[in-house]
């Protein structure tokens, strides 16, 4: 096609950019005045190959006939957090990706991974290909603690730990130290809950699953047995749900501990919770209170491990060692609450309380980055603004899943999420408010694009190697997959 | 895994023993490819034709059911309604021993399922009407685990992967859940109420 490049008129004229020089050797009319196709299939981009990018593409692609959909991916593999972030011991949530599978191969879709939006191809670019353009690529980075010490060894994000015993390419070197007795971990969300229940798990659970080699043998060789689990608000506060509360509480091998006082009050505030608070508050009072029959008894004192809630503590410091290179403690800040119920605050009292540990995990949230400047974003907030998936102050521009609500959520959640900015671009379509009287090209120029500039893109089914590859590794140590660790030999599988 | 192959060889044994033709469009061991039956020996079932029979696997996923050309059995009729989030009352013949789930997916309705029927999500949530709501035998804790995630959560809701239909669930009304438009931007959920 360079040959038809440059024999083409208007082509090879050096002050049109690269974009426009493509646009007008693929459809050389498509600016003349008075030109105009007006029955065109509309082109949609979503950028984000996770959950909130595939079921934007299902509704897409279920309720408008003619639309094509074009999925951007930059890493090699789909499917982001159901990957990435669903812990190794809960298969069965990542069924979901059978759906997005078969979205995948729908007739109107493409999936191009390996394409780093924002790098090798700009919003802007894709805007000028696209009819639509959704941003959907999640949140990469997480909160950070603010505190003294968080660069220290042995102090990880949980957005990083998680990472790494997933095989995300960008937390391979991670290499946490687990030579010590006592982890905390800040915040007492499900991704808490992950890390602790991983850190505690028998190793023969652990090693049936997907979980990275590399990972599970640290995991084998790790000293840890005591796992604290720190919320800087009490416990009707506890932002986990009561599926991952009764996996720590039937953990093979452990006990829990708690502090019987942070439950003064509790028992008195149930009756006023709605159901699915009230049925995880009870759970928690039974596991901190109550006096266990023999058999339990006996359980526990066989367990060799425990983990526990800690409640009214807000990090402070982390401590090192006379070198200080090293972790050997965190410093706690005492808080007390103000007001009740989810609105409750925790304020500080001045009182603090050092814990000794070699391990401190801060599991206080991801967060969105801006994927470009021409993008509106709400740094605050870190969420891109927009009203039920379009984007403000901004046309042909929409977004879906954490980078339009925040960083909280299920797979349902997401998927409903999505689903809204689906019909929002739909309704945008049929009403016009989104012009889709001229011609865009699509993936044709983009893919041109990225060629130009030594970008190779993965499709969907080169995927389906990489899977068929790390299916047939995993099978030989009993796993579900072996995962591929590097973007290099993914990229090496996907050209064979 | 454990759990997949029995699941896998008892769907097989359980159609060799009860003769039944299976439809393995809608089924779940069918997408995953981890299906035991093989598809050439169908014909084979043709020959020794019984009542209609409808199969599940023990964890309630598949169902199956007979080639349209007998005439129904009536009593093993059971008809639902489905009320999409528009609002429009969608009529089904179903038979008992139909998962609702997986109903709804043959009727083009969209209940998603997203982890398949294995009690970890909530994205088949509905609400069943009150007449019925009593019939339906008691949630297991692992159900009711999951409807404390689902939005928009009331008294009558239920996963509709754990609904397998029986006589008395004759004229049950499913309705699917409206998807809010008022998602909160912190990602709040609200109460239920």
């Amino acid at each position: 096609f360079l040959v038809r490049l440059k024999t083409m008129k208007n082509t090879t004229d050096p002050s049109l950019g690269l974009y426009t020089r493509l646009n007008k050797a693929f459809f050389p009319f498509a600016d003349s005045p008075g030109v105009r196709f007006s029955s065109c299939t509309p082109k949609v981009c979503i950028v984000g190959s996770g959950p909130a990018g595939f079921y934007t593409a299902q509704h897409l692609l279920k309720t408008h006939q003619n639309v094509h959909v074009d999925i951007y991916e930059r890493l090699p593999v789909p499917f982001g957090l159901v990957r990435f972030g669903v812990a190794p011991d809960h298969p069965e949530v990542k069924n979901v990706i059978n759906t997005f599978t078969q979205t995948a191969k729908h007739s109107r879709c493409r999936f191009y991974g390996n394409v780093n939006v924002g790098k090798d191809v700009s919003v802007g670019e894709l805007k000028q290909a696209y009819h639509a353009v959704v941003l959907s690529y999640g949140a990469e980075g997480n909160r950070s603690m603010g505190v003294p010490g968080e660069g220290l060894a042995g102090v990880y994000s949980a957005k990083d730990f998680v990472g790494w015993y997933n095989g995300h390419p960008s937390c391979r070197e991670l290499n946490p130290d687990l030579n010590c007795e006592t982890a905390v971990i800040l915040g007492q969300g499900n991704v808490a809950l992950d890390v602790a229940r991983v850190l505690l798990s028998p190793i023969d659970i652990l090693k049936k699953t997907d979980i990275t080699q590399p990972a599970l043998e640290a995991l084998v060789r790790s000293q840890i047995r005591r796992v604290l689990i720190v919320g800087r608000r009490g416990p009707v506060q506890v932002a986990c749900t009561i599926k991952e509360l009764r996996e720590m509480v039937n953990l093979p091998g452990t006990k829990s501990e708690m502090v019987e006082a942070d439950f003064d009050g509790v028992t008195e505030a149930l009756k006023d919770l709605p159901r699915p608070r009230k049925r995880l508050t009870e759970l928690l009072l039974k596991t901190a209170l109550d006096t266990p029959g023999d058999k339990e008894q006996q359980r526990r004192h066989q367990a060799s491990r425990t983990w526990g809630f800690r409640f009214f503590r807000s990090p402070s410091e982390v401590l090192a060692d006379a070198d200080g290179n090293k972790t050997v403690g965190i410093r706690l800040a005492v808080t007390r609450l103000e007001g009740s119920g989810e609105g409750a605050r925790a304020v500080l009292t001045g009182e603090v309380e050092d814990v000794t540990c070699g391990l401190v995990i801060s599991s206080i949230g991801y967060k969105s980055h801006p994927i470009d400047p021409s993008v509106p974003f709400d740094t605050r907030r870190a969420v891109i603004p927009n009203t039920m998936g379009r984007v403000k102050q901004a046309t042909g521009l929409y977004c879906s899943g954490w980078l339009k609500t925040g960083p909280t959520g299920v797979i349902a959640t997401t998927m409903n999420n999505s689903f809204d900015t689906a019909r929002s671009l739909v309704e945008d379509m049929e009403s016009e408010a989104l012009d889709l009287s001229s011609v865009k090209t699509g993936s044709e120029v983009i893919s041109a694009l990225l060629e130009e500039r030594g970008v190779k893109s993965v499709s969907f089914s080169d995927w389906e190697k990489i899977d068929s590859v790390e299916m047939s590794r995993g099978e030989a140590s009993g796993k579900p997959r072996e995962k591929i660790l590097t973007v290099e030999e993914m990229i090496q599988v996907a050209r064979t | 895994m454990a759990a997949a192959a029995a699941v896998r060889s008892s769907m097989g044994l359980t159609l060799r023993l009860s003769r039944a033709i299976p439809d393995c469009s809608s089924c779940p061991l069918n997408r995953l490819k981890s299906c035991g039956v093989n598809p050439q020996s169908r014909g084979s079932f043709e020959s020794f034709r019984t009542m209609n029979r409808h199969l599940q696997t023990s964890i309630g996923l598949c169902h199956s059911e007979e080639g349209s050309s007998n005439a129904e059995d009536p009593e093993d009729v059971v008809n639902v309604v489905y009320i999409d989030r528009s609002g429009q009352r969608i009529p089904v013949k179903a038979k008992v021993g139909d998962n609702v789930l997986y109903l709804a997916h043959k009727h083009g309705i969209d209940l998603e399922g997203a982890c398949e029927a294995s009690l970890a999500c909530s994205t088949c949530h509905v609400y069943v009407n009150a007449e019925h709501f009593d019939k339906l035998p008691d949630p297991a804790e692992r159900e009711d685990d999951m409807l404390d995630m689902a939005p928009m959560l009331q008294e009558n809701s239920r996963l509709g992967c754990q609904i397998i239909l029986t006589p008395e669930l004759d004229g049950i009304e499913l309705t699917l859940p409206k998807i809010t438009r008022n998602f909160y931007v912190d990602g709040h959920v609200p109460k239920p109420h």
